[in-house]
């Protein structure tokens, strides 16, 4: 065998080399965990409500369509539709039954989230690739019609829109930006906390063997079914939430148009370019997807007012940003993540070797 | 050596465009400010750019009318930025909390949201920051009880008054309201929460004068609509109300000259009502009719003062000379001109300075335009006479019928149509209590001050 001298496997995104490096540092993790919260006592209403609680949102979507797609394989365009059901059953529990506390009635919305989940992903046992995406399609045209047509789901409001009950948890008022920027962050350090914890153990690696080749993991005895629906359910499950936070932290008010075919493909994108298979994909995901033409549209604000014609401005930055995208992907088409690996790599050897 | 030097630069170069990125907030001056801030959101770029332009265009107008020609507001000029949000909700949420701490000491007198969803976003927002928003002709009807929505504006005409108005026109034509009696009116909406907030009063007043209701959706986006216009063939309605958005609009028009139903019964709403909706369908289009508070045309006497004092002189943000006096362009002035005037309101009030959020919602809640009023500032027949209070945030509540000739729009109304506001009030009013209700909100008092 060691004669083989087989090569080193080639360290890629999910390579357990990697997994293991990254563990090394749960206290950095544990500690960039508490410099947020403490972030969250010094800084400017503008960054929780612009900022920091779209970013965290959109990187838990992202986290959740991850699991789905980067770590089970299985391709989706229905997570607009799963965060409108999140936010939509968050909506009629909190409205229906005002007694549960704010976290369960969001658990519940997830549930309901996970329900859909599986339902929308039973062709994914029959089909793949392509042809399961666009059967996924089929929630996200089903899911906002349906809380469209039926005046229920919004409590018959006359423009079908929908907006949080008082947000209250232990007697504390959410419904400050400092507020819901703690709610936004508590849930999302759990639900990573979680999504760490399923994609390093006997269930992440079903979904892994299951992604690379899924005749090989049925030999190998991991029963496909019941996995391919257990990481619809869970990947919904986060999306509700992150739909829920969405339409009740960060907007306040929204209609089912809040998740059109837009917003799948916005989390799409951050998966894409976060790095698919990687918890971190989605936050560097997130964080290049929405902060990225805020900081070039307030560059553009704070040097150019007056200088360029602003239809003539705008246009450029979209430009601007279409071309970052492409060079970041042709620099690594394996997404931020794993640009932002070799760069750590390479600093490990930094003195040496420049 | 040379590869760190370029990392060090762009490094550098990174630093710089953090620095550039912190928003002005910080930089704002303490020092009494002589300027009146307007943020402005807008949309040059993305799926609705090409309606959103002329709109900048006549509001930028306006305010540089007020600036150059009369000096300010009371002597106060007005200053302003603009912040893309491509109509999109997250962008619109990012504009305005990037722009409502204000500007160079200025505070943030009115915010005009231009979306939507945007406008839903911002309800409980602009009641925690104090600073009102104006949305005419779009946002939420029951946002007119200004006791439960004390910041939220949807002056002039709501969706409801939209539908009413369109019923009364036909009542017109038909001479009389006891001639609705029988009558089937199909309307044709666009399959949205937009699309479907016309259901209830229409629904409500067919029960009132007995026509007979029918609804029609069309998906989004709207461009095949055979199936819906062989219904209508069926159904043989006498008039048809098109509640279109985008691209659905001319596909309506043209589908309905295919079909053969008469294209001058069709009356469109508000959002099929401007000259993008109705050019594309080409020559099938002439006859087509539209409720619009926008009116159209240049002959008003503040679109001949703005022409004289800014397009001619070059100062103009149109870029296409075409589009002055088209309805988005005079929607523009429209807003423009009710917001200056809360402003002058307010600074009745508080002094001839810039004034804050929760004095501009004063001067919004005490705004009266009336005919001379209206007449002085030249806009007599473009704006409608306007009395808003702490109970009525619309205050108006007519529209004029536009009618296409298959080069522009004429109107064809006799003034203003009024809508039957005071049966639909009370609807509103209790839609507006639920919503209290369901959110916990304590109803302002109905005391003015």
């Amino acid at each position: 065998m060691t004669a083989l001298a087989a090569p080193a496997p080639p360290e890629t995104v999910e390579s357990p080399e990697v997994l293991r490096r990254w563990r090394v540092g749960p206290l950095a993790i544990a500690g960039l965990v508490l410099a947020f919260y403490a972030l969250g006592f010094v800084v400017h209403d503008y960054w929780f409500n612009a900022i920091l609680i779209p970013f965290l949102i959109m990187a838990l979507a992202g986290l959740g369509l991850n699991l789905l797609t980067g770590y089970a394989g299985q391709a989706s365009l229905g997570t607009g539709a799963f965060m409108s059901v999140g936010a939509f059953a968050t909506y009629n529990v909190l409205l229906r039954l005002p007694d549960l506390p704010l976290p369960v009635s969001l658990v519940i919305g997830g549930l309901f989230g996970a329900l859909a989940g599986v339902i929308f992903g039973l062709p994914s046992l029959r089909i793949k690739g392509f042809y399961l995406t666009a059967s996924t399609l089929a929630a996200q045209f089903f899911l906002p019609w349906l809380f469209n047509q039926y005046g229920w789901f919004s409590n018959y409001t006359t423009s079908g829109s929908i907006s949080a009950p008082k947000l209250v948890f232990l007697g504390a008022d959410l419904s400050t930006p400092l507020g819901r920027y703690l709610l936004t962050l508590t849930s999302v350090v759990i639900l990573t906390w979680l999504a760490w914890n399923l994609v390093t153990s006997q269930v992440g690696r079903n979904w892994m063997a299951i992604r690379d080749m899924d005749t090989a993991a049925a030999v190998a005895g991991i029963p496909i079914a019941f996995n391919k629906l257990a990481s619809f359910a869970i990947s919904s499950f986060i999306i509700a939430i992150a739909g829920a936070l969405w339409a009740f932290a960060y907007l306040g008010t929204v209609d089912a148009r809040s998740f059109d075919l837009d917003r799948s493909f916005t989390v799409l994108f951050i998966i894409i370019i976060g790095g698919m298979g990687s918890i971190a994909g989605a936050f560097i995901g997130s964080a290049f997807v929405i902060l990225v033409p805020i900081l070039i549209s307030n560059v553009s604000a704070n040097l150019f007012a007056g200088a360029i014609d602003a239809g003539q401005s705008e246009n450029l930055q979209k430009i601007l940003f279409g071309a970052l995208i492409v060079y970041f992907l042709i620099k690594e088409p394996n997404g931020l993540y794993a640009l932002l690996l070799r760069a750590r790599r390479r600093l490990a050897l930094w003195p040496l070797k420049s | 050596m040379s590869s760190r030097l370029k990392k060090a630069l762009r490094g550098l170069a990174f630093a710089a465009l953090a620095l550039a990125a912190v928003p002005s907030v910080f930089s704002a001056a303490a020092e009494e400010a002589k300027q009146q801030y307007f943020p402005l959101a807008t949309f040059r770029v993305g799926a609705y750019a090409s309606s959103g332009i002329p709109v900048w265009a006549g509001e930028i107008d306006y305010f540089r009318y007020i600036n150059e020609v009369e000096g300010g507001i009371n002597g106060v000029k007005l200053f302003w930025d603009e912040c893309e949000t491509e109509w999109e909700v997250e962008k619109g949420v990012e504009c305005y909390e990037r722009v409502k701490a204000g500007k160079d000491g200025s505070p943030v007198p009115i915010f005009l949201p231009h979306g939507d969803p945007i406008s839903k976003a911002l309800t409980e927002k602009t009641v925690a920051d104090k600073i009102p928003q104006i949305t005419i002709a779009y946002g939420r009807t029951e946002s007119i009880d200004g006791r439960v929505f004390p910041y939220s504006f949807p002056v002039l005409f709501s969706f409801w008054s939209e539908a009413s108005s369109v019923i009364n026109h036909i009542a017109e034509i038909e001479g009389g309201k006891e001639k609705l009696k029988g009558l089937k009116i199909a309307t044709v909406y666009h399959d949205s929460p937009y699309g479907k907030e016309t259901q209830v009063p229409l629904d409500f007043l067919a029960k009132t004068y007995g026509f007979e209701n029918i609804q029609i959706p069309v998906p989004h986006p709207g461009n095949e609509q055979s199936a819906q216009w062989a219904k209508i063939r069926q159904l043989k309605p006498d008039y048809v109300f098109l509640r279109g958005w985008g691209v659905m609009t001319p596909v309506a028009i043209k589908t309905a000259a295919k079909t053969g139903f008469p294209v001058d019964h069709i009356i469109g709403g508000i959002w099929s009502g401007s000259e993008e909706d109705v050019r594309p369908a080409g020559a099938v289009g002439k006859g087509y009719k539209a409720v619009t508070p926008f009116p159209a045309g240049a002959d008003f006497e503040i679109l001949k003062k703005l022409k004289a004092n800014i397009v001619d002189k070059g100062l103009s943000d149109l870029k296409d000379p075409k589009s002055f006096g088209s309805v988005y362009y005079n929607s523009g002035v429209i807003e423009a001109i009710i917001s200056v005037e809360a402003i002058r309101k307010a600074q009745s009030k508080f002094g001839n300075r810039p004034v804050t959020g929760e004095e501009a919602q004063w001067g919004l809640e005490n705004l009266k335009l009336d005919e001379a009023r209206l007449k002085e500032i030249g806009a007599d027949g473009l704006v409608q006479p306007l009395e808003l209070s702490i109970k009525d945030h619309e205050g108006g509540g007519a529209g004029k019928i536009l009618q296409w000739d298959g080069e522009k729009w004429n109107i064809v109304s006799n003034g203003w149509v009024r809508s039957d506001r005071e049966l639909l009030l009370p609807l509103i009013y209790e839609r507006a209590a639920a919503y209290a209700k369901e959110k916990g909100i304590t109803p302002r008092p109905d005391v003015s001050n």
